[in-house]
């Protein structure tokens, strides 16, 4: 049992690296977009600040910061001004309860790598995603923007409608490990398989609930190819259209960072969190597992930034079609069947 | 303590978004006021020690009933409401019955032993027994509930669907 100071202390600290961490991911994250996609479409993206443009997305905070900050005529302003505050509160908490990899031990406290470690961790991720939504909503309303107004109906209507594929998805690992918190479900999926194939999710027949899982998260996160919400060909912006400065660059923080909490949660209910081959003296065993687990979480963000970079969007009606009649029974079938192998197992 | 102190908080805001869900007039405002009920009556489940309820209470009460709301708010464009100046028959009944209800309710409560305020925490509700509950001793109207759900989303698809002449005129044009 620890003592009260030294949990409080442990926890702002860990907090304080979180949120550094996260903030700086979201940063390189939109850097890494803008590398990527450039060479798919055979460009250089940035290159001018810094070496291979590695200071961008320090250039681009400045600019956003010196941004004159507009509010346009006849907004309801409460909202208008709440809206980006609830988008980027929502999708930096859901954080706090990832884990990024074992326990450790700094000077006397052992403490594990997570702010906190709750027994309902998953419950609450999709809580705090599921609240994310009105962000977005009221940006869309508050905005009094016909283009604003659309772009906040569509989102909604989308993250509603693939959020019952997203959770249902999530149902057949849960059966699987029998438990809500994260790091148990991690610590189901350690060991191998006759010694080599890892003992993932993946690998136990979660394979489907994963491809589930990438499919809705897309939608989640609004991206394409399901971006309906901010189509710019046909909505200028969708739901920010009528934001500036800081305003947007908070619902632009918002989105990468529900990006690296969606590829976080991938990492961590499919590919074995953490688990990997550890080596070498103490102190590279204790950061092995964090560096395992980033690769992860970079690998899903690289596919991310892949599809953008390959697929054209949705029609809204195919958008809709897809998440009812094809994602929607296949996630039914998936938790079925896993229930029943599961079942004649014990 | 802190847990009887944070109780009291959530309760204070839980009442407030109440009374303040039926000042205002703007439909959106009343809407915003009733996801601030639900947080808080979620704050409360989970400084009772029942964190499944309280993580439920807020992914299907906050998180999705009340983003339809929004949703249905948005897309009606509805404004603000007209203040009339309100019947004397509901102020001469309601105040008064507001009053007798309250002093009974409170005086049934007090006056029944075995009804003591439970203490923080002592009814947990993990995940794990509620499931057992649900599967187990509550199995039949689990089921029954979710027969009742179906036939409700059969009877909005039904309404929801044009009109037998509209497909007919559909097809052929």
């Amino acid at each position: 049992m620890v003592s009260v100071e030294s949990f409080v202390i442990a926890s702002i600290i860990k907090t304080a690296i979180a949120l550094f961490v996260l903030l700086t991911a979201v940063a390189y994250t939109v850097w890494l977009e803008r590398k990527v996609v450039g060479h798919i479409q055979n460009r250089w993206g940035p290159t001018r600040v810094g070496p291979f443009g590695l200071l961008q997305p320090l250039a681009d905070g400045l600019k956003f910061f010196f941004k004159e900050d507009i509010t346009p005529p006849h907004v309801y302003k409460l909202l208008y001004i709440a809206a980006p505050v609830i988008a980027v509160t929502f999708a930096l908490t859901s954080i706090s309860v990832i884990p990024i990899g074992n326990w450790i031990t700094v000077a006397g406290v052992r403490t594990p790598l997570q702010i906190t470690d709750v027994n309902i961790g998953l419950l609450i991720i999709l809580g705090i995603t599921s609240m994310g939504v009105y962000g977005v909503a009221l940006a869309g309303w508050s905005s009094n923007s016909k283009y604003s107004l659309l772009g906040g109906l569509r989102a909604s209507a989308q993250m509603i409608s693939y959020e019952v594929s997203l959770g249902l998805s999530l149902i057949g690992v849960l059966i699987l490990s029998g438990s809500f918190s994260l790091r148990e479900i991690v610590d189901a999926q350690s060991g191998t398989f006759w010694g080599f194939i890892p003992r993932w999710n993946i690998f136990q027949g979660q394979i489907f609930a994963f491809f589930i899982y990438l499919m809705a998260a897309f939608a989640e996160t609004n991206r394409i190819p399901f971006d309906l919400p901010e189509a710019e060909t046909e909505l200028v912006a969708g739901y920010h259209t009528e934001y500036s400065s800081m305003k947007f660059a908070m619902f632009f923080m918002a989105e990468y960072a529900n990006m690296i909490t969606v590829a976080c949660l991938a990492s961590l209910l499919f590919l074995g969190g953490w688990h990997g081959p550890l080596f070498g003296p103490a102190w590279l065993q204790s950061i092995l597992p964090v560096l395992w687990f980033v690769l992860r979480v970079f690998g899903f963000l690289f596919v991310y930034i892949w599809i953008r970079g390959t697929l054209p969007r949705f029609r809204y009606d195919q958008l809709m079609a897809f998440g009812w009649k094809f994602l929607l029974p296949l996630a039914i079938a998936n938790l079925v069947i896993t229930g029943l192998i599961v079942a004649l197992k014990s | 303590m802190l847990h009887l102190v944070l109780f009291l908080i959530f309760g204070a805001v839980c009442v407030a978004g109440a009374v303040n869900l039926l000042v205002q007039r703007h439909p959106i405002n009343s809407a915003l006021s009733l996801i601030v009920v639900m947080g808080s009556l979620a704050v409360e489940y989970l400084l009772l020690g029942a964190e499944f309820v309280a993580a439920v209470q807020v992914i299907i009460y906050a998180g999705a009933i009340m983003v339809l709301f929004v949703f249905v708010i948005m897309l009606l464009n509805a404004g603000e409401e007209e203040l009339t100046s309100g019947s004397r028959v509901a102020l001469l009944l309601g105040i008064p019955g507001i009053l007798v209800s309250s002093v009974l309710v409170a005086w049934v409560l007090l006056a029944h032993s075995g009804t003591e305020a439970v203490p923080a925490g002592a009814l947990p509700g993990p995940p794990k027994i509620i499931g057992w509950l649900l599967f187990h001793d509550f199995l039949l109207p689990f089921e029954v509930t979710s027969v009742l759900i179906l036939i409700a989303i059969m009877g909005a698809v039904v309404l929801a669907s044009p009109p037998e002449s509209v497909q007919q005129s559909k097809k052929e044009g």
